[in-house]
């Protein structure tokens, strides 16, 4: 087993002390993300400057983390800085709002670097209206030099948030099924990358096929699908020390799990002479409590944030569709009625929505509804796209999406929750089976 | 049923030509074939009884075929004391989850015919690949019609 370090790193949020006045104004710029297909933002970030104002590496990579995360958002366009009219921006310094107007700019971002004593630097940040001509917000974080990229994505989620309203997502990660060799021969291992495919890292050995792993609320602990000893079993590993358990050591095959929001329980279908019911197992007593008793597939169950109520497929009706049912397995009900199947549920974080994978036609889709069933939205659909997952404020899905033919493998994607904004998210081979992390704050 | 024997036969011939096929591609099917068992009675159990039976989309229902194999199978069970265990498959057109579940599915319809044929249910196992086995990699039906399958494999 691979060890996985996690950063144990010390960070420090200051407000700027404001050496530069600040009105009370209103009508500061806004975005209203619920719309979707919003004109970008068009925001100009500045490569953050070094001791006495000289260019600096790390701050230039650091505002290229931040203009990287907002662009993927599609609700900014960094301006390219080959047109920035304003050479010598200083943090403490009012920029020369003028000069940011003529070349469209709405938002502006000004950063330095700063070694400190002991070895730490100092990232101070200040975002400004350009219209308004005030500023929104001043910080300053301390970190070492090695944690550039991680401060850069800190700096990404507070200007998202300043100016969207929402949480950021952009300190979080996102752990997947890496697949090497031929389609019938496949290796399938788990891997674990940034939200933004940087620093993807292997956390199993591919000895034998991972499937469906999805994180714990603390994001130290992954429960996935292992074919060890060749009997599809659900474990449990930690992340940082590499350690594995059984925890669906049954008669039968366990399989389709999740962590409850409080990380006390697993859900996770139990097959016995070819059904597939819904159970929990209580982590601390181990008591395992079975939820259906069909004589039917029901797999996929995912719990509502606030663990009350629980979504799943089940085939009890002949065809794949969405159920839901409270946490103690009572009042079930039938969710989707649209033409073709349903599977894959997942409850968004923000509890609004459910999103799941539909089959019609031959065609695989990703679409959204409310909890009651009503509302549909298709997001995405082609060949074949499956398995969505929730970024951690419930506004970006990713997905794998499958091309068709024998030498062709499958590949993660984003796509915000209106439908807007899909792209490809690199990774290192073929991806699937995507889980977001939450976020640790 | 004369009839019906010599066109289950033929699917048999065919499976255990994609079998070999398979194998010389890649040497081994992983997930396949795996143990300790002397090479003549795999030999025996492939080319002669058959090995696997064929599945329609979403169903682990056992066509007229799939039972004259199984019968097959039961029959080779009664001259040895081989155990089995039943490896059911999904084709790539389903999600996964619900895909490992349908490979249980089909692998249990195969071993409760067995078991009703008078084969001893502790000589039987299962497991599911769900999708993540396929031996025919064409995205046609074609293909995807030998991979909805079971396979039965000496322990």
């Amino acid at each position: 087993m691979i060890k996985i370090i996690m950063r144990k790193m010390f960070v420090v949020l200051v407000v700027l002390m404001a050496q530069i006045s600040i009105s009370f104004a209103q009508d500061l710029l806004r975005i209203d993300i619920t719309q979707g297909n919003v004109d970008p933002l068009p925001i100009a970030i500045n490569p953050f400057q070094g001791q006495d104002d000289q260019p600096s590496m790390i701050g230039a990579d650091i505002a290229n983390v931040v203009k990287s995360d907002l662009n993927r958002s599609g609700l900014f366009q960094s301006i390219n800085p080959a047109g920035f009219i304003e050479k010598d921006l200083r943090v403490n310094a009012r920029p020369r709002f003028g000069d940011w107007r003529i070349i469209n700019t709405q938002a502006l971002v000004i950063g330095k670097v700063s070694n400190l004593e002991d070895g730490r630097i100092s990232i101070e940040f200040r975002l400004w209206d350009v219209v308004a001509e005030q500023q929104m917000m001043g910080l300053q974080l301390i970190s070492t030099p090695s944690n550039w990229r991680w401060v850069g994505h800190l700096v990404a989620d507070a200007i998202y948030e300043r100016l969207t309203g929402e949480t950021g997502y952009f300190d979080s990660r996102i752990v997947y099924v890496d697949e090497t060799g031929p389609k019938n021969r496949r290796v399938k291992r788990l891997a674990i990358m940034d939200q933004d495919g940087h620093n993807p890292r292997l956390i199993t050995t591919g000895q034998s096929l991972a499937l469906t792993p999805r994180f714990s609320p603390t994001a130290q602990e992954i429960t996935y699908l292992s074919y060890a000893n060749r009997q599809p079993r659900v474990f449990l590993l930690n992340i940082e020390t590499g350690q594995q358990e059984i925890v669906g050591d049954f008669p039968g095959m366990t399989f389709a799990p999740r962590f409850s929001p409080d990380g006390q329980k697993i859900i996770m279908s139990l097959e016995r002479s070819g059904n597939s019911n819904i159970y929990t197992l209580d982590l601390r007593t181990r008591v395992t409590r079975r939820l259906t008793n069909t004589l039917a597939i029901d797999t996929a169950p995912c719990y509502a944030p606030d663990g009350e109520r629980i979504v799943f497929e089940s085939d009890r009706a002949g065809r794949q569709q969405l159920y839901v049912m409270d946490a103690d397995g009572k009042n079930v009900q039938r969710i989707s009625y649209g033409e073709g199947r349903y599977a894959t549920p997942v409850w968004s974080p923000r509890g609004d929505l459910i999103a799941f994978t539909k089959q019609i036609k031959g065609r695989f889709l990703i679409g959204v509804m409310k909890p009651d069933g009503s509302g549909e939205r298709i997001l995405t659909e082609g060949y074949h796209n499956e398995g969505p997952a929730w970024s951690p404020n419930g506004r970006v899905l990713t997905f794998f999406r499958e091309q068709k033919g024998e030498k062709a493998g499958p590949g993660l994607w984003t796509v915000d929750v209106t439908g807007y904004n899909e792209r490809p998210l690199k990774t290192p081979g073929f991806a699937s089976d995507p889980a977001w992390s939450p976020l640790i704050r | 049923m004369r009839k019906l024997f010599r066109s289950s036969n033929i699917v048999v011939a065919l499976g255990a030509s994609i079998l070999l096929a398979a194998c010389a591609a890649s040497g081994t099917v992983s997930g396949s074939y795996g143990g300790s068992s002397d090479e003549s009675a795999v030999k025996e159990l492939v080319r002669n009884v058959g090995d696997r039976v064929f599945f329609s989309t979403d169903s682990a229902a056992l066509s007229s075929e799939a039972r004259s194999t199984i019968m097959r199978q039961a029959d080779w069970l009664k001259t040895n004391s081989k155990s089995l265990t039943i490896e059911g498959h999904a084709d790539e057109r389903g999600t996964r989850e619900y895909n490992i579940a349908l490979g249980a599915r089909r692998a249990n319809a195969v071993k409760d015919y067995m078991i009703s044929l008078g084969v001893d249910g502790s000589r039987l196992e299962t497991v599911s690949w769900g999708k993540e086995r396929p031996v025919s990699l064409c995205a046609e039906d074609a293909c995807w019609s030998k991979n909805r399958r079971s396979v039965s494999v000496i322990q």
